[in-house]
């Protein structure tokens, strides 16, 4: 059904560990893989999924790792990709960074939690807040807490244990926008859409019962109100806790939360969002002697907002040197390892207008390797506000114990994937 | 590896840090007597270090199995963590020390039954992993008991150690009941249990096709929803997985699981999305189209699909393979959504091809300005495949939008100025197929492509350039010069620059014969004197003879008018698409293969297949049921690729029986009262009429040989099994002939039978009038068919209500498969039927009409069946005249439709309609059909294409008992 083994191997292609679920694939196999990625690599064409004889590698590149599942079967590869994925999080949740050294460092551990992560094939219990109460770093501390199963493991309500306590109960909402564009080199916006999530930091003693209310159009319509703005969700994407059933009958978020972080849902919005920052370039090429840049940047959101840690990234030509830079406000810096110029603008109201102009001289030799068109890209940040609109109208805490607890909500607009091709 | 452990000694001394890298140290010599000695210490604290040195040796590849049985003595012990390392190593070595690993059994039993249930499971879990065959029986106690542990972390964890030990000994699983327990396991109380259990059957069902484990129905599929909403997202995988191979009863039930499984499109987990996505996609095709539900379903289907595309790379990418096949089989879904598959700088590149192939799909006239400027974009990037792609998608383009064609050209002409050598190249080849769906029309770009002729040097490239040369020789002035320029270096180029450059010149040498005598010759000299190159050779020496003796001719051969290319040229076939449409998020759907081409041994592993549009049919059987009884010996289908694989069924060389394949399977095995008839019905009949002239010579072969090429088919009429799932609410109800006397009283000592064929809610049935003009009872009994044309077989015993007395009729109805053998029979849908009663066995011949083995999801789409009508060769059509016939067109293709002849397009040319239908057979053969009716002209003309051109004849007989009744 899914994975035959699973392997972590560094970038050499060595196992550094590994754990074989099903015993239908011969281990060595995994011997092939390098070789197989490595042509792959020279033929330009990688792909997620290779095959030798009737073997199929599915893998990820995570840091200095690869995490390889072979199979011989025709298996869920979308759930094999996710379980890579999930293991990648357990493991850093572990061990803050997943790399060759903390898999070196802690490889009991590493085999204790592949034995439960996964039997036979089949993912099993992968929330790792769940598994840090059974299976722990250091075994001999927490000897008399790893001896039971704690029953969350086998609840309906997988993700959360019994008996946690706070002093004050409190909960933190985020709200976070994130804007894609692609705009084209004639300034057109090819595609734009908002990506929302929303996430939780619950501080919350017992079982409590949450209810999040948004100015959702569906349940508006649904309830038949039409007060204020709402705003439709094109998708919504929900964290295993949220029952679904409910939400698909009457737009109820309701649920029990996961204690600490963590991502309670996501949201597409496909609406033609104006680019918050547009940004208009003129890059002219003289071959053999200079290429001159000219950026200009607007800020199009309301006067009282202010975006934050703006960067325009421009990309210049590899060879480039001797840059100058004029700039009407923030400054401007050659990265040249990554043949960009970042300009910085601490602080970007609404409404303001900014330049910038750099000039790069051009050796007279050609560099005759081909270079890509990469766009301009666009970083920012600007807090207390969101582009769609969307507001937490309530959120309902009920505790069988009773207690009060205040929920706090912030909300940021960002950038997400923001791009501007050029035509140089 | 040593390397690696030393390394890592001499980083360590450094930091004052301890972790479990310090156990990678101990490498010399003598390191293993060390180990023996340690781990046989009495200090616990000694004897943990010492495993995990003997673990960490053991991960970075050393052969610790010396090491044994110090090892497994540590076993015994209440330290959890040194209990894990031990069960561990077993895990590892038990199988090169098989003997040895009976000593761990012990330990097993024990830790099966200890309090803590963390144990139990650890020990059930780790058992399964001891793949010795010798140990598997000792284990059958402790799982028993793990099966109906108290706690449900041990419960879940035996469940899934029932598919281990089946793995390792099926039989054993079988005798002690534990596939029963397994199936309990799906009504726990515990969600995580149920998951494990579902996803452990599943795993068994999949390498036992036949078992008919996962024996759902609605019951049980009701329990499997409910656990749907509780489980982990995993759990919620398996039990969607296990969903898909249900097939709902009728629409009814497909619709409230639809809805029940809807919910799960807003799982953060795109794992999750991608199961409930096929189990929606299947489900989806026994909807009635015009049903409200079904549009809703379509709409919610698309965001889901759409937000895949945020996920990680290589989940986008299993996303978009399935995509691809999505918009193949429902374009109606994703149709407005072109932007979201525009490509983004930083996308992987095997993202950025899925996107564009998906882009050149979706592209339509609504949006093909967009689609060409994002080409014309991508045309320019760096990386070389992915501008190959692109610019042969702005051909395609063309080739799919006609508006566009004009656009796209001056596209393609814009790239070839930016004289990049392989956009140039990749440019001229798709022009070359733009003017072969567009001819005489772009020729005014001729110019611009010959100024780049010097800069070709890929013989793809080449060729086209020659091509276009050739064809437009008499608008080109210096084509000669052309051509000869190539012609300098023609034995260094490839094979396929060389034939189209002998075909180029003798084109140019038809059309200005004057001045091209000379070139005319050199070429055909080259080809046919210096080449070893036999194809070469054989086409020079076909145009010398033809040039040589009548140029008339030879100029109606070389420069005859070429057929259209059609536009799509690289859909998926229809039954390879429904089948990946089963196997959505798997391997298969990334690959677009079906399993049984990359999987070993999925022999007898079932095609699936999209269920049928349901009416309200009790027949539906799920899959599981149906491939019980003699079906599961059907060989693996070859799932035709290409379409031409379609329709083998007729051209069967039947007569040499000198391949012993798989013995075919006998419809006797899936009728207990046939025993009665002894040595099967073959050897029976070859007696009788053996030599009559109805039956072909090849019915005496004997009947355990039969031609391995009959393979296909069977196992074709085997899936097409799922199509009597439902049959259409008919508007008219299929046509039933008259039932006629098949078999005299005078011939059957008594027993007269008539009857007729019918499909009746998707069933084939043979309908009979038994009368019984003897003087006594009669009773026992039984029939079977001969081999036939389509495998019609029985699907249930003859029924006939006892006693059956003197001068009684009986009406009786017997449902049929087509999972029976196959023979072709003359005629086609001649079937020979043996009846036994308790005086004798009779045989009678006779023929049903071939309509009723017409599917309910016969209708092609519109944009397949131009591609199907063209790409089928005109010597497969076949004319027929239906005279007599006084009904207008609409009113025929209602009449039609009711017995599955589906019209997909009508056209009115003249005052004449023109109706475009197909069926699709039973066996996955689909006809074509092209119905002329003129108004006040009782003739109506009808041109059949089929890739099986024998079934003409029959399906014409249909269609004039249909219309004429």
């Amino acid at each position: 059904m899914s994975a035959s083994a699973v392997f972590v191997l560094d970038l050499k292609g060595k196992v550094l560990i590994c754990r074989n679920y099903k015993g239908d694939v011969d281990m060595v196999e995994i011997d092939h893989f390098l070789p197989l990625l490595m042509q792959q690599e020279e033929e330009g064409l990688i792909c997620p999924v290779m095959s030798h004889g009737n073997v199929h590698f599915l893998w990820i590149k995570h840091n200095n790792l690869y995490l390889v599942a072979t199979t011989n079967k025709n298996s869920n590869a979308s759930l094999v990709y996710s379980f890579l994925y999930k293991l990648v999080e357990v493991f850093t949740e572990y061990f803050k960074e997943l790399e060759e050294e903390s898999i070196q460092d802690n490889f009991v551990v590493v085999y204790e939690l592949l034995d439960e992560l996964m039997d036979f094939g089949f993912p099993q219990t992968t929330d790792s807040k769940i598994l840090q109460e059974y299976i722990t770093q250091e075994g001999a501390k927490l000897e008399v807490a790893k001896s039971k199963v704690p029953t969350t493991v086998t609840n309906a309500v997988s993700w959360r244990s019994e008996g946690i306590k706070y002093k004050k109960n409190e909960v933190f909402i985020d709200v976070i926008e994130s804007i894609n564009v692609l705009v084209n080199a004639n300034g057109s916006v090819m595609s734009s859409d908002i990506v929302g999530s929303i996430k939780l930091k619950t501080m919350l003693s017992g079982m409590p019962e949450l209810r999040l209310g948004l100015n959702d159009r569906v349940l508006f319509a649904l309830t038949g109100r039409d007060k204020g703005k709402t705003v439709a969700m094109e998708d919504v994407k929900f964290h295993q806790c949220v029952r679904l059933s409910r939400f698909e009958s009457d737009r109820t978020i309701s649920f029990i939360p996961p204690d600490g972080e963590s991502e309670l849902m996501s949201y597409r919005i496909n609406t033609h969002v104006k680019p918050l920052i547009w940004i208009e370039s003129v890059i002219e090429k003289f071959s053999h002697s200079r290429v001159e840049i000219m950026v200009k940047a607007k800020g199009q959101f309301k006067k009282q907002s202010v975006a934050n840690n703006v960067e325009v990234r421009v990309p210049v030509p590899s060879d480039a040197d001797s840059p100058k830079f004029k700039t009407s406000t923030g400054h401007a810096k050659y990265v040249p390892e990554k043949n960009l110029v970042v300009w910085t603008i601490k602080s970007f109201p609404g409404g303001k207008e900014y330049l910038m102009r750099a000039h790069f001289g051009l050796p007279s030799v050609e560099n005759d390797e081909m270079e890509g068109k990469p766009p301009i890209t666009v970083n920012f940040e600007i807090p207390y506000f969101t582009v769609s609109g969307i507001q937490v109208r309530y959120m309902k805490i009920i505790e069988k114990s009773g207690y009060q607890a205040l929920p706090w909500v912030r909300y940021i607009t960002q950038s997400g994937d923001y791009q501007l091709r050029t035509n140089a | 590896m040593q390397e690696w452990a030393n390394q890592l000694c001499e980083n360590r001394q450094f930091g004052s840090k301890m972790t479990d890298s310090k156990y990678f140290t101990t490498t010399k010599k003598g390191e293993i007597f060390e180990l023996k000695a340690e781990l046989n210490s009495d200090k616990k604290e000694k004897k943990k270090e010492a495993v995990k040195k003997v673990i960490a040796s053991m991960t970075v590849g050393k052969d610790v199995s010396a090491l044994f049985p110090d090892v497994v003595n540590c076993m015994q012990t209440d330290n959890l963590e040194l209990k894990k390392l031990v069960y561990l190593y077993l895990m590892n070595y038990a199988k090169s020390q098989p003997d040895m690993a009976i000593m761990a059994v012990n330990t097993f039993v024990k830790d099966c039954e200890d309090p803590n249930p963390l144990i139990r499971a650890l020990a059930v879990r780790t058992m399964g992993c001891i793949r010795v065959d010798k140990i598997t029986e000792y284990l059958c106690e402790p799982l028993r008991k793990c099966l109906k542990d108290e706690d449900p972390y041990v419960r879940k964890t035996a469940a899934v150690c029932v598919a281990k030990l089946h793995d390792i000994n099926a039989q054993l699983v079988e005798d002690q009941g534990f596939l029963d327990t397994l199936k309990d396991l799906i009504s726990d109380s515990n969600p995580m249990v149920v998951a494990n259990a579902v996803a452990a059957l599943s795993e068994i069902a999949e390498s036992h096709p036949n078992s008919n484990l996962l024996d759902l129905n609605p019951q049980s599929i009701n329990k499997l929803l409910t656990a749907l909403n509780e489980c982990t997202e995993w759990g919620q995988i398996f039990i969607l997985d296990c969903l898909a191979n249900y097939t709902p009863r009728d629409d009814r039930e497909s619709q409230s699981i639809c809805e029940r499984v809807t919910p799960r499109l807003s799982h953060a987990n795109s794992a999750v999305v991608l199961s409930a996505v096929k189990v929606l996609m299947k489900f989806m095709e026994m909807l009635p189209k015009d049903l409200d539900y079904y549009g809703t379903l379509l709409k919610k289907l698309a965001p889901p699909l759409v937000t895949l595309l945020s996920a990680e790379p290589e989940l986008q990418y299993v996303a978009l393979r399935n995509i691809n096949l999505i918009v193949q089989k429902r374009p109606e879904i994703l149709k407005h959504e072109m932007k979201v598959f525009f490509v983004k700088y930083n996308d992987p590149i095997y993202v950025k091809l899925e996107k564009l192939d998906i882009m050149i799909r979706l592209a339509s006239q609504a949006n093909i300005a967009q689609v060409l400027a994002e080409l014309k974009e991508y045309a320019t990037e760096v990386d070389v495949d992915f501008v190959r792609k692109a610019v042969r998608a702005i051909g395609r383009c063309a080739i799919k939008v006609e508006q566009s064609a004009e656009r796209c050209v001056s596209t393609l002409l814009d790239l070839i100025q930016t004289k990049v050598n392989y956009v140039v190249q990749e440019a001229i080849v798709v022009i070359k197929d733009i003017f072969r769906k567009y001819p005489n029309k772009y020729e005014s770009v001729i110019a611009t492509l010959c100024e780049n002729l010097d800069s070709l040097d890929e013989p793809e490239a080449r060729a086209a350039m020659i091509w276009i040369v050739g064809e437009y020789a008499e608008r080109i002035d210096n084509a000669d010069e052309l051509l000869e320029s190539f012609l300098e270096g023609f034995h260094d180029e490839s094979t396929q620059v060389q034939l189209q450059l002998l075909t180029a010149i003798v084109k140019l040498f038809l059309k200005k014969p004057t001045e091209t005598q000379e070139l005319v010759q050199q070429v055909l000299s080259l080809a046919t004197q210096d080449s070893d190159n036999p194809d070469l050779r054989d086409r020079g020496y076909i145009y010398w003879r033809l040039l040589s003796t009548d140029p008339v001719a030879a100029k109606e051969v070389v420069l005859a008018e070429k057929p259209l290319i059609s536009e799509e040229t690289d859909l998926i076939e229809p039954t390879l698409l429904e089948e990946l449409i089963c196997h959505i998020g798997t391997l298969a759907s990334v690959y677009h293969k079906p399993p049984s081409a990359f999987v070993e041994g999925s022999r007898g592993v079932q095609h699936k297949r999209l269920p049928a549009r349901a009416g309200s049919g009790e027949s539906a059987e799920s899959p599981d049921t149906v491939s019980t009884g003699g079906v599961s010996e059907a060989p693996p289908a070859v799932i035709p690729s290409q379409g031409d694989l379609l329709g083998d069924l007729l051209n069967l060389d039947l007569t040499p029986p000198t391949t012993t394949g798989p013995p075919p399977p006998t419809s006797s095995m899936q009728m207990g009262a046939m025993d009665l008839l002894g040595g099967g019905l073959d050897s029976l009949l070859g007696g009788d009429i053996g030599g009559s002239p109805a039956m072909g010579a090849s019915f005496g072969a004997p009947p355990a040989v039969m031609p391995g090429s009959f393979n296909a088919p069977v196992s074709g009429g085997l899936s097409d099994l799922f199509d009597l799932g439902g049959g259409v609410g008919m508007p008219m109800g299929a046509y039933v002939p008259p039932k006629t006397v098949w078999l005299p009283a005078m011939k059957a000592k008594g027993l007269e039978i008539s009857g007729t064929f019918a499909r009746r809610s998707g069933v084939v049935q043979m309908e009979m009038t038994l009368t019984n003009k003897a003087m006594s009872v009669m009773g026992d009994f039984a029939i079977q068919f001969n081999r036939n044309s389509f495998g019609l077989a029985p699907a249930g015993p003859l029924q006939v209500l006892t006693p059956f007395t003197p001068n009684q009729s009986i009406e009786v109805t017997l449902p049929l498969n087509t999972v029976g053998p196959v023979m072709k029979m003359e005629p086609l849908n001649n079937l020979q039927v043996a009846v036994k009663n308790n005086i004798d066995v009779f045989y009678f011949s006779c023929q049903y009409p071939i309509s009723m083995l017409f599917v309910e999801d016969g209708k092609m789409e519109r944009q397949v069946f131009l591609a199907t009508w063209k790409d089928i060769p005109n010597d497969n059509e076949s004319q027929f005249q239906i005279k007599d016939c006084h009904l207008n067109s609409d009113a025929a293709s209602n009449k039609l439709q009711g017995s599955n002849i589906f019209t997909i397009a009508k056209r009115t040319v003249d005052g004449q309609d023109m109706l475009y239908q197909s069926m699709k057979l039973t066996n996955g053969i689909w006809i074509l059909a092209e119905l002329k009716v003129q108004a006040g002209n009782p003739n109506y003309t009808i041109s059949l294409k089929c890739r099986a051109p024998e079934v003409a004849q029959s399906v014409f007989q249909s269609y004039e008992a249909v219309l004429k009744n």
